[in-house]
């Protein structure tokens, strides 16, 4: 194997090796359904009632049931809209939801849409914040629920979902919180949030993937979306995924744990990598919330490159990071979050994302801060419009003047 | 340090072969495949040629059985302005284009490369057939080993910087072997036929493609006319005419006819007979140097004016805006917007293209 500095913890993470040894037995001996009567099922109904009450603890859940577990995050996201929707389709067919959300949020609203639901998507201001005020004014007779996301992957801002929720229960709509970006990494109650669903996917928080949950508040309506057998209690079919169900527990146990200390080294390399880079590189800056962002992400514009550039000129280097969100990575359209918080479509396209992690070191980052100058300068190169900067005929957008 | 190469990868067995033998060399191997249209086809044409995704997914492929990095560069943009448009505006000036010539000067070995370097390569590699040599003043551009895949008539347009950067690695092999590689290195690629179509063309249709794309261009009729003066009937369109062409004119005056020019201003076909399309002297406009610099004219060469062409002896010599290039013989169908390439020996001298016959 490559050895690679890996900064796209959004994307994806690398499942701890306390992960992967919780999960082997039951891709080895212990093979048995959990729905199973003989013992050889029963081994495998503990590794999953435990994993529920590691998983309840991180996320401040008393009750374990309150928690399903999923095929993963997009599936929690999908099933708490629309089985929501469903569910209320008498009461009302309007749902409120943000303009940075993820596409898994996006692509069930707008497929919603098409079935005769309307949607009203709330703006935000340009660090992304959304203002629980015009949550609040969103809200009709209609409505039948809220879905915001906690953090945004692309740009880190910390939605204020306390307020949103607390808006929320005032007026009797159910509310969805998107926490796949910070579960295990920053603490999330779901009283603190007063949420009454919450997706979480395990292999953001160094668990494996294909795996997820979606917390239900008791008494909140909602069909369920995988229909068969009577696995979960009925709320979701399916034989369970024990060895991936037993790696988000592993990785959740683990996320309590080590929260604080993680927070404190990552941020200290994000704060490092960014303000280097800020110095270093002229006309670039950060996109997000200077305040409220997670402390992982930083995301940045660099003018006159190209955001498809810069990844493969670091990929060279062994340096792995996205632009925008990895589920966009293909395809040149600049994300529909930049656009959302008002970043200029030249900047939007030439924006790079970095998202650390917990192995991440001081030498990864020195050598990043020694690559990537570097790297923007070679592409810089090639562009006219910064050849015109250069030469005192353009403005550069974010230093406002020519060079 | 180990050197990077990017090479771009087309999903043809090539490009393919070309990979595995930097890989096998020792290089820091890494694939692109440039992304030329829109793959999706709202209108359910087959596309293929490198713009095909079917021909992403065998590059892919290639590239995970070799175990190289592979990456797709969206270039539907600038292939659209610089090779689409301009294969266009050729058959609406009344010439022949060659896109691919085209392709390779204004994005291949130009955007790609310069991208590939400020990427981080030392070099780009193609899947070309042809041969890169470094002599006491310089590097030189020389035909293939195998004469029957020679490519270089297609890279005339090289330059010095561009031939220090790139790297042919099929130039001294022969297609058997190229397969051969293929199938030793197990490559989905190794029995995939060659294309010869333009890539961006569907059907192999080029003429269905200009009446769809450039219609108001494209229909108005005009008259069909004699060498020798006659006006023989109506034509379809200048577009759907080429020098040298025989069938398809739709008129018969006993003797087979040929199409000897092409006259926009006047919407005019002339035809003649077999010896009407031999010319002996034509003038190339953008002409360009392999060294870097034109050579003391009067110059002996080989001129080559079609890739199909054998090449034929001639004098080169000063023409204002150009090069005028005589012919020992006269040669059949001196087409104008397609390539002449001048050669001595195996050397490619330079090139340019043809602009009218005289």
């Amino acid at each position: 194997m490559k050895r690679y500095i890996y900064l796209d913890h959004n994307a994806t993470t690398r499942p701890r090796p306390e992960v992967v040894e919780a999960m082997l037995p039951h891709l080895r001996g212990h093979y048995g359904n959990a729905s199973s009567i003989y013992q050889l099922g029963q081994e495998e109904r503990k590794a999953i009632d435990i994993a529920r009450e590691q998983l309840s603890k991180l996320i401040g859940v008393q009750n374990a049931d309150e928690i399903v577990f999923t095929g993963g995050g997009s599936e929690s996201i999908n099933w708490a809209i629309k089985g929501v929707a469903f569910a209320n389709r008498n009461k009302g067919k309007h749902i409120v939801t943000t303009t940075i959300e993820h596409s898994a949020v996006m692509k069930t609203c707008k497929y919603l849409e098409t079935l005769g639901w309307q949607v009203t998507y709330v703006g935000v201001d340009w660090h992304g914040r959304v203002n629980p005020a015009h949550v609040r004014e969103a809200i009709t007779k209609e409505t039948v629920l809220v879905s915001v996301m906690h953090a945004n992957n692309e740009i880190g801002t910390i939605v204020s979902v306390e307020d949103i929720g607390k808006i929320c229960r005032e007026k009797g709509v159910p509310i969805h919180v998107d926490a796949l970006q910070t579960v295990g990494k920053i603490p999330v109650s779901v009283e603190t949030l007063q949420a009454d669903l919450v997706s979480i996917g395990a292999h953001k928080f160094y668990g494996p993937k294909g795996v997820g949950a979606l917390y239900i508040r008791p008494g909140t309506r909602i069909q369920s979306l995988i229909h068969g057998g009577s696995h979960e209690k009925n709320r979701r079919a399916g034989t369970e995924n024990v060895a991936g169900i037993a790696g988000l527990g592993m990785a959740a146990e683990l996320a309590a744990k080590d929260m604080k200390h993680d927070e404190k080294h990552v941020r200290h390399l994000r704060d490092k990598l960014e303000k280097h880079i800020l110095r270093e590189i002229e006309c670039t800056r950060v996109n997000g919330d200077p305040e409220h962002r997670m402390f992982n992400t930083s995301n940045m514009s660099i003018e006159a490159v190209e955001g498809e550039g810069l990844i493969i000129g670091l990929d060279m280097q062994g340096i792995c990071v996205s632009s925008g969100s990895a589920c966009s990575s293909g395809q040149t359209e600049p994300s529909h979050v930049l656009k959302a918080i008002g970043v200029p479509m030249e900047l939007a396209k030439g924006s790079v994302r970095f998202s650390l992690g917990r192995e991440n070191t001081e030498e990864e980052i020195e050598r990043v801060i020694e690559v990537f100058p570097k790297v923007v300068e070679r592409l810089r190169g090639l562009s006219p419009l910064w050849s015109d900067y250069k030469k005192g005929l353009r403005k550069s957008v974010i230093a406002g003047k020519a060079a | 340090m180990t050197k990077k190469v990017v090479v771009a990868m087309s999903g043809g067995v090539d490009s393919s072969v070309a990979a595995a033998l930097l890989k096998e060399q020792g290089y820091d191997v890494y694939g692109i495949t440039m992304k030329l249209s829109d793959w999706q086809d709202t209108e359910g044409r087959k596309f293929g040629g490198c713009c095909g995704s079917k021909d992403f997914y065998d590059a892919r492929s290639v590239a995970q059985t070799l175990g190289i990095p592979h990456y797709s560069f969206d270039y539907v943009e600038k292939f659209r302005g610089s090779v689409i448009g301009y294969f266009k505006d050729s058959y609406l000036k009344g010439e022949t284009p060659n896109p691919c010539i085209a392709c390779n000067q204004h994005v291949k070995f130009d955007y790609l490369l310069e991208q590939a370097l400020a990427l981080g390569a030392d070099y780009l590699a193609t899947g070309h057939y042809a041969r890169v040599k470094k002599a006491p003043d310089g590097f030189e551009l020389h035909k293939a080993k195998d004469p029957s895949k020679d490519q270089s008539y297609v890279l005339y347009g090289l330059g010095q910087h561009e031939l220090s950067k790139l790297m042919f690695p099929l130039g001294d092999l022969p297609k058997t072997e190229v397969r051969e590689i293929a199938r030793r290195h197990n490559l989905r690629t190794a029995d995939k036929p060659d294309s010869y179509e333009i890539c961006f063309v569907p059907n192999e249709d080029y003429r269905q493609f200009i009446s769809e794309e450039v219609p108001e261009h494209a229909r108005p009729a005009g008259p069909i006319r004699h060498v020798d003066g006659r006006v023989l009937g109506q034509h379809k369109g200048l577009p759907f005419y080429t020098i040298g062409q025989r069938t398809g004119l739709g008129v018969t005056v006993g003797s087979p006819l040929y199409v000897t020019a092409i006259e926009p201003a006047t919407q005019t076909l002339v035809v003649g007979n077999k010896t009407d399309v031999l010319t002996q002297t034509f003038v190339a406009r953008g002409v360009s140097w392999v060294a870097g610099h034109a050579p003391v004219l009067p110059l002996s060469a080989t001129v080559k004016i079609r890739s199909k062409h054998n090449g034929a002896s001639a004098e080169l010599l000063e023409h204002a805006g150009g090069v005028q290039v005589h012919f020992q013989e006269a040669q059949s169908a001196i087409t104008p917007g397609q390539a002449a390439v001048f050669y001595q020996g195996d050397v490619v001298v330079g090139g340019g293209t043809i602009d009218h016959a005289q």
